[in-house]
């Protein structure tokens, strides 16, 4: 049964290992899709809608083709057709310079006959709002209802109840590298993009689809990227546009979304509203629960989010529906449903265990199942020091009140069959492992040089690692649902090990040893029964001569393995004059399998805390009932975390076992419930709609004291 | 002679440039029908714009000459700018993030202190010293915060990175030994979005040991 053997055995799996890029991004030598430079370049730009519903009356794009320096101009909408939205695209131009883009896109005329719209869900929900879908009766899906055990003897059996209603907004993905594409034909069939993705083979396949041509006749590249969050799998109409631009002036087209255009059609973390109520037994036993949510992802569906969440709860009901409103629409976005679901989740247990007058650890070590969870429960308490909390909320002294709370979470994560890899050691000693994944950041390039460098016995240095291209032929899928990793590392580690293996056929005659006789480390292979037998990896990789060995590898289920499990602590301080929340530390305990990089593990694990805290102190799109824009399309008025915000975090790397999970989503989950539970510790007031803000908290205050 | 040039300079901040331009497309969207860019508008934005003179920028040591428009920023001189000799100056580690001076993406040293390139008129930076993140290194020898940055994994996706390397090594040239605080204030006009903040700040305190 194919393994990644003991950790003693392991060289380099599971240790720090600095990333391979590294060097290139700190010297500004990395070349994102932005940075791409190509002879004859030409700047694209979008005229977008600032209107959120109107029908297009008129287009004239003469005065734009007109201007010297613009060398196309194409129209993105007809005219009689509808805009649904704030953002949405009117017409692309294709300059000489970015600057003559900018004055072409304002030289474009369009006449537009505006309609009632509705951007808050609140509106949409009204009576008589304008129907913004034909599809959907006062502009809500049908309710999506589950039911399960018998909510209304489950509430019989309870000695205490909570209801309440739990809001988290609309978040935006803020991918600091902007979508795009920068697009170049080498002749009327064939296509290169550079494209600031997350689904190199998913763009392929779009773009060939959309030009009818063969797959192989469209490259796509994305050396590097700058975050996608779940937002950048297809090419989008701005991709589209790049192409079709680029066809059109016959010279190659760079085409970034402005800043603002990102936030309003780039994709969005849904809105969630859920009303429920629950009941919890005498002895601590969640036993009924009853919930009555919504949410938006804009004109579109997908605002799904998790309820009830992680805890065993034996008797519910959940209705669910989605609100269609005239803003872009949601994407997936970093654990889509979870961090939301588990906040509501998370207070909700505390709200419970408050009324039971128990300890909110304790409430949870009851209710939940996951006894990965059970065992972070006891170390993460331990780590932030959960004795020192309040036991009764609010009841620290002076103005700025302390207190701690916990949260959980839960993801997939193992990956799935259909990548495709190439482990290549050529006659000069020089390795090469190629596939067609993408590393958007997470580190899959030096997880890739790691695998393939501990199967050789030489350096992750020595491993030249190709990703991001579809040049190859290798395909791989989207680096979606935490899946990259568990979906690539098993084929790497497989190919890795076919092709050692035909090296040490090819050696074993000269060194008089079976194959299976045969070690490889230090650049050296030797024999295990005879130690003194040894020839320098140069010296047998000499030997190949012309022929290079090449090995493929599968997908061996064995190496990896999904469901990882997450608690986190959260320590807060509270200025009750102010309103101002500093979160003081966080404990992160993430379940993650086999950390190929502990260090870029790491990392991850930080990130995922810090996205989990600008959604719970900072993070939500504002929009304008009147006028149906968006207010906060910046990085001024939108806020995502900086310096001043980031507590002490403790990532707490928990593995439990040898197999490959992918956790790049998982940790950003726990951290929202945690903080809002510690606000309420702190103070003894609860906040149930994020985010946690000044005035929110001031407000709160304000009304406990009347 | 820098001093008197700079004083000498167009003394038109960005900002107040777009506050300027930027009313007539605003406007025009209100009234029930609406004409997004109205010829009016253009004229205004163009009338400014198109004013454009040969500047000398000194950039990583190494003179450019440029030919830009009053609007042309530092940043667009810096990634997209073709000397007059015709090569491509592609200086491409200064990032466009925000494109109005609030993430540090684009930052760059000037004279030995850091401004956001995106907020510079390019004509602005003539007669200063230029250093951007490609200009740190020398040669192969990384500076102590890129090497820091390298050891710790202070970066993920990488695009926030040079900027951050910037005003890392800013920040430890004006204070050798700065406490935790005083890097949160250092790096505080600097914007993250993967999260790598505890890392860069171990890294600024490893770097600061070399410094």
């Amino acid at each position: 049964m194919a393994s990644w053997g003991e950790a003693s055995e392991s060289r380099l799996i599971g240790k720090r290992i600095p990333r391979l890029s590294g060097k290139d991004k700190v010297t500004g030598k990395a070349k994102y899709t932005f940075d791409i430079n190509r002879p004859g370049l030409l700047y694209g730009r979008i005229l977008r809608s600032e209107v959120a519903r109107a029908n297009v009356v008129d287009l004239d794009l003469s005065e734009a083709e007109a201007m010297p320096g613009v060398k196309a101009v194409l129209p993105l909408i007809e005219v009689g057709r509808q805009i649904r939205y704030q953002g949405q695209e009117i017409a692309a131009v294709a300059a000489e310079t970015d600057d003559i883009a900018k004055d072409a896109i304002r030289r474009i005329r369009v006449e537009l006959e505006e309609l009632p719209h509705v951007v808050t869900e609140e509106d949409a929900m009204r009576e008589n709002a304008p129907q913004i879908r034909d599809d959907w009766a006062g502009n809500q899906s049908e309710p999506n209802v589950r039911e399960e055990g018998d909510i209304n003897a489950g509430f019989e059996q309870a000695a205490v109840e909570v209801e309440a209603t739990y809001h988290t907004p609309v978040q935006t993905h803020v991918c600091l590298e902007t979508h795009g594409n920068v697009a170049e034909w080498e002749d009327d069939e064939n296509l290169t993009v550079w494209a600031s993705t997350q689904g190199v083979f998913g763009v392929r396949n779009d773009l060939a689809g959309h030009f009818n041509l063969p797959a192989n006749q469209v490259r796509i590249i994305t050396e590097h990227m700058g975050g996608g969050f779940g937002s950048k799998f297809g090419p989008g109409v701005e991709g589209r546009t790049a192409a079709n631009l680029a066809r059109a002036t016959g010279r190659p087209v760079k085409l970034m979304l402005t800043r603002k255009a990102e936030h309003l059609v780039a994709g969005n973390r849904p809105s969630m509203t859920q009303h429920v109520r629950a009941g919890a037994t005498g002895d601590g036993r969640i036993i009924a629960y009853d919930m009555k949510g919504y949410g938006t992802g804009g004109i579109s569906s997908g605002a799904g989010f998790q309820a009830p969440y992680v805890y065993h709860v034996p008797n519910r009901r959940t209705e669910r529906r989605n609100v269609a409103v005239n803003v872009g629409n949601q994407r997936a976005m970093r654990a889509p449903g979870h961090p939301q679901g588990a906040f509501a989740m998370d207070s909700l247990m505390d709200e419970l265990a408050e009324k039971l007058g128990m300890n909110p650890l304790e409430f949870r070590r009851i209710n939940d199942p996951s006894e990965v969870r059970q065992a972070q429960y006891t170390l993460g308490a331990q780590e932030i020091g959960w004795h020192r909390r309040n036991s009764v909320p609010g009841s620290g002294t002076g103005v700025k009140k302390r207190g701690m709370g916990v949260g959980s979470g839960q993801w997939g994560g193992g990956g799935g069959d259909g990548t495709q890899a190439r482990v290549t050691i050529n006659a000069d000693g020089t390795v090469e492992a190629v596939t067609g994944t993408q590393d958007i950041g997470t580190g899959i390039r030096t997880a890739i040089a790691i695998i393939v460098a501990e199967e050789l016995g030489l350096n992750p240095t020595d491993i030249m690692v190709k990703v991001g291209d579809s040049g190859p032929g290798l395909p791989s899928g989207g680096s979606g649902g935490s899946q990259t990793t568990a979906s690539v590392a098993p084929v790497i580690k497989t190919a890795a090990a076919a092709a050692k293996q035909k090296l040490f056929e090819r050696v074993a005659p000269q060194l008089e040893a079976s194959v299976e006789d045969l070690r490889v480390g230090n650049h050296t292979i030797y024999v295990v029964s005879d130690r003194t037998k040894t020839i320098k990896w140069e010296l047998a990789t000499g030997q190949l001569g012309m022929e290079s060995i090449t090995e493929g590898g599968e997908w061996d289920r064995e190496l990896r393995q999904g469901g990882v499990a997450g608690t986190q602590f959260a320590e807060v301080e509270v200025d009750t004059e102010t309103g101002a929340v500093r979160v003081i530390k966080i404990v992160a305990v993430q379940d993650c399998g086999l950390a190929i990089n502990r260090l870029t593990t790491e990392s991850q694990i930080n990130g995922g805390v810090i996205m989990g805290l600008g959604q719970a102190l900072l993070e939500e799109r504002f929009m304008d009932a009147q006028t149906g824009r968006m207010l906060n399309a910046n990085l001024e008025d939108y806020k995502v975390p900086g310096t001043f915000e980031i507590p002490e975090i403790k990532s707490i790397v928990f593995d439990t076992h040898r197999k490959v999970t992918g956790i790049g989503e998982p940790p950003c989950i726990p951290t929202l419930g945690a903080i809002a539970n510690a606000v309420h510790n702190a103070i003894g007031v609860r906040i149930r709609e994020l985010p946690i803000t000044p005035d929110k908290i001031l407000i709160a205050l304000a009304e406990k004291k009347a | 002679m820098p001093d008197k040039e700079k004083k000498q300079g167009t003394n038109i901040s960005r900002r107040n440039f777009l506050k300027g331009v930027g009313t007539g497309t605003v406007a025009a969207t209100v009234a029930p029908s609406v004409l997004i860019g109205s010829e009016k508008a253009a004229d205004a934005q163009t009338g400014d714009a198109v004013a454009s003179a040969t500047i000398q920028l000194n950039i990583n040591g190494k003179p450019y000459q440029v030919e830009v428009e009053a609007r042309t920023t530092l940043l667009t001189v810096l990634r997209d700018g073709i000397d007059t000799s015709g090569t491509n100056i592609d200086l491409t580690g200064a990032k466009l993030i925000c494109d109005r001076g609030e993430c540090g993406g684009c930052t760059v040293m000037v004279d030995g202190k850091t401004v956001y390139a995106c907020m510079m008129l390019a004509m602005d930076a003539e007669g200063t010293q230029i250093t951007t993140v490609e200009g740190l290194a020398d040669g192969d020898n990384l500076h102590p915060v890129q090497d820091a940055f390298v050891q710790h994994d202070a970066l993920m996706c990488g695009f926030c990175t040079p900027g951050f390397v910037v005003s890392s090594a800013a920040l430890l040239s004006e204070n050798t030994k700065p406490t935790l605080e005083e890097i949160k204030v250092g790096l505080s006009g600097n914007t993250c979005r993967c999260g790598t903040y505890p890392f860069i700040f171990d890294a600024v305190k490893t770097a600061s040991k070399k410094m």
